[in-house]
C-alpha cells in the first residue's frame, strides 16, 4: 500500500503538532499575550506577533464546517481508495483543522456541515506519526 | 481616479490561437510569440516596450530571465505571482508605475502547455514531496485535490444560503453558449475532444459525473494549452495606437485565506472588490461585462457577490435569470469568450479576462453587447478554499 503524503521534516513550525500526534495528542497554540488561537502552528502569534506562546492539548471534539467527497485523485495512496471525505472540522477550542472524515457509509449522503464530530487516529507506521482523522461523534 | 480618468490603456492583446500546440511549441515560444502579435495589433515596436510584467513561472526562467529571452531592456520589472490573477494585479502596478511616469509601454504575457504535458491539475492532489512548510505539512495528508477544495467552498455555499446545483449550472450554461459562438473555444473544446461539443442544459451539467462532490464535470474548468499578451500604454501613448484604447480606471488586490472561524464562502473579493470599484467611481449596476475567473462554478458565484453585484448569498437567484447571457438585456453579461469552462484554462486565466473585456469594449466580441462601456477582469488565483487572491482591474471605453 502506498503511503499518504507525509509532512515532511526538519519543519520547524509544525514539528511539535507532529510529535505530539505520536502520543495521540492533537495540539494547538494559544498567544499567552493575546490569547489568540493560533492554527496552523507557527513561532508567531498571528495576531498580534507575539513569539511567547504555549502548547495545549484540544479535546478532540468538533463541527464539520464544510467537505468535499474526492471521487477522482491521481495520487497512487488515494487512487484505489473509492470516494472519500475531505474536510475542515472547528475545534470546539476554537481552531480548524484540514482532515479526513471516516466512519460513514457513504460520505456523500452521511455527512453535513454542522455535524459533531470527534477525532480518531491512523498511525503511519511503527515509531511513526499519527494522523488525527474524525468519525460522528 | 474616476471613471473620467485616461491615465492608462490597454491597447494590444493577443490570445495564442491554438488550446493543443503539441511538441512543436513551448511556454516561452507562446509569450514571444503573442507579446509580437499584440504589439501589431497596438502599432508600437519591440523597442517600445519599457516594463516587463511576468510571473517568472512560466517555464521557470524567473524574473532574471524573461527580459533576456524576449530581448527587452525593460527599467520597470514586476515579478508578482499569486496564480491565476497574477496578470490583473500586473495591470493594476502598470496603471500606477504609468501614473508615476516611470514607464510608457508595458508588456503582460503569459504561456503554458499544461495541456500537452498532460498536468493533471484538478485531481492530482498533493505529491508529498517537495519543500517543507507549514501549509504543506498541515494539508498534503489529506488527499485534497484542486477540485476537492474548490468544492469544498460549494459545499459550504449550498449549506449556508440555500444554494442549489441548478442555480451554479446556470453559469456553465450561459458560458457554453458564448464559447458555441467562439470559433476558437470551438476549436478548443473539439481539439481536446469534448463529449458533445454543443450548447448544454441544466440537465447536461447536473447529469455530468461529479469529480469531487458537490463538482460536477460541466462546473469545472478545461485543462488546455494556451497563452497571450496585454500592452498597457501611457495615455499620450494610447492616443497614438491603432485600435480604441480600454481604459484601465480603477484597480484591486487582496489575498484570503484559511481561518479559525473564517467563513470561506467569502473570497478576496469582499476585499478588492469594494477597493476597485471606489477607485473608479462606479458601481457594480453600472458594469456592462464582467469577465469572472470560471476555474469553476463556485469561483463565479462567490466573485459577482463579493464584488456587490448582490448581495451575499443571493448569487443563486441573481444568476438564474437569464441575465448572463450575451444578448439578454440584464447586467452584467459574463465571460463572453466561453471561459474557462468552455474556451481557454492553461492554468492561469487572469490575462484572458484582460483580453476578452478589452475586445468587448473594443466592439470585437463574438459575443458582442452593443455598447459595452464599462469591464470588470476579477481574478482568483491559488485555490479558493484555502488561500487565494483576488485582483480586480476595471476597464472603460471612452
Amino acid at each position: 500500500m502506498t503511503l499518504r503524503p507525509q509532512p515532511r521534516f526538519p519543519e520547524n513550525d509544525t514539528e511539535p503538532f507532529w510529535e505530539a500526534t505520536k502520543r495521540h495528542e492533537l495540539s494547538y497554540q494559544t498567544c499567552n499575550k493575546c490569547n489568540n488561537v493560533i492554527f496552523y502552528p507557527r513561532r508567531h502569534c498571528n495576531r498580534c506577533g507575539s513569539d511567547d506562546t504555549k502548547w495545549n492539548v484540544s479535546q478532540g471534539l468538533g463541527t464539520v464546517y464544510t467537505f468535499s467527497v474526492v471521487v477522482q485523485s491521481r495520487h497512487p495512496a488515494f487512487k484505489d481508495l473509492g470516494a472519500y471525505a475531505v474536510a475542515y472540522v472547528d475545534l470546539d477550542e476554537g481552531f480548524r483543522i484540514m482532515t479526513n472524515i471516516v466512519g460513514v457509509n457513504d460520505p456523500t449522503k452521511d455527512i453535513e456541515c454542522g455535524m459533531r464530530v470527534k477525532v480518531q487516529w491512523e498511525d503511519q507506521g511503527e515509531g511513526g506519526i499519527s494522523l488525527p482523522m474524525f468519525e460522528p461523534a | 481616479m474616476a471613471r473620467g480618468d485616461r491615465i492608462a490603456a490597454i491597447v494590444g492583446i493577443n490570445e495564442y490561437p491554438l488550446r493543443v500546440v503539441g511538441p512543436g511549441t513551448n511556454a516561452l515560444q507562446i509569450k514571444a510569440s503573442c507579446a509580437a502579435k499584440a504589439l501589431e495589433d497596438a502599432g508600437f515596436t519591440w523597442q517600445d516596450v519599457d516594463a516587463v510584467y511576468d510571473t517568472g513561472t512560466d517555464q521557470s526562467v524567473g524574473g532574471l530571465g524573461i527580459s533576456e529571452y524576449f530581448g527587452f531592456k525593460p527599467t520597470v520589472i514586476d515579478n508578482t505571482s499569486v496564480g491565476g490573477t497574477s496578470y490583473e494585479f500586473h495591470a493594476n502596478h502598470a496603471l500606477r508605475m504609468i501614473k508615476e511616469g516611470k514607464c510608457n509601454l508595458a508588456l503582460i504575457t503569459y504561456g503554458s502547455t499544461a495541456h500537452s504535458d498532460r498536468r493533471a491539475i484538478g485531481t492530482a492532489g498533493a505529491t508529498g514531496q517537495g519543500v517543507s512548510n507549514m501549509f504543506n505539512n498541515m494539508e498534503d495528508p489529506w488527499g485534497l485535490t484542486l477540485i476537492g477544495n474548490y468544492a469544498m467552498v460549494k459545499q459550504r455555499h449550498k449549506h449556508q444560503y440555500g444554494t442549489t446545483d441548478e442555480q451554479f449550472a446556470a453559469i456553465s450554461v450561459a458560458t457554453r453558449r458564448h464559447a458555441m459562438r467562439n470559433p476558437e473555444a470551438v476549436k478548443a473544446m473539439t481539439d481536446l475532444e469534448f463529449v458533445g461539443v454543443r450548447e448544454i442544459t441544466t440537465e447536461d451539467v447536473l447529469d455530468s459525473r461529479v469529480i469531487a462532490y458537490p463538482l460536477h464535470l460541466l462546473e469545472c474548468c478545461m485543462v488546455s494549452d494556451g497563452g497571450g499578451a496585454v500592452l498597457i500604454a501611457s495615455e499620450a501613448m494610447a492616443r497614438n495606437a491603432r485600435k480604441k484604447p480600454v481604459w484601465i480606471i480603477g484597480g484591486g488586490e487582496a489575498t484570503k485565506y484559511r481561518e479559525n472561524g473564517g467563513d470561506i464562502t467569502v473570497s478576496a473579493g469582499g476585499q478588492s472588490g469594494p477597493i476597485a470599484f471606489a477607485e473608479a467611481g462606479v458601481s457594480p449596476s453600472e458594469i456592462d461585462i464582467l469577465m469572472a475567473y470560471d476555474s469553476f462554478t463556485i469561483t463565479v458565484m462567490c466573485l459577482i457577490e463579493d464584488l456587490g453585484f448582490c448581495a451575499k448569498g443571493e448569487g443563486g437567484a441573481f444568476v438564474s435569470d437569464g441575465k448572463l447571457h450575451f444578448d439578454d438585456p440584464g447586467k452584467p453579461t459574463i465571460n463572453t469568450d466561453g471561459g474557462g469552462l468552455s474556451s481557454n484554462h492553461p492554468g492561469a486565466r487572469g490575462i484572458f479576462l484582460l483580453m476578452e473585456a478589452t475586445r468587448q469594449l473594443r466592439g470585437e466580441s463574438t459575443s458582442q453587447v452593443p455598447d459595452a462601456k464599462l469591464a470588470v477582469a476579477v481574478g482568483n488565483g491559488g485555490q479558493l478554499g484555502s488561500r487565494h487572491a483576488t485582483g480586480v482591474t476595471i476597464l472603460a471605453a471612452d
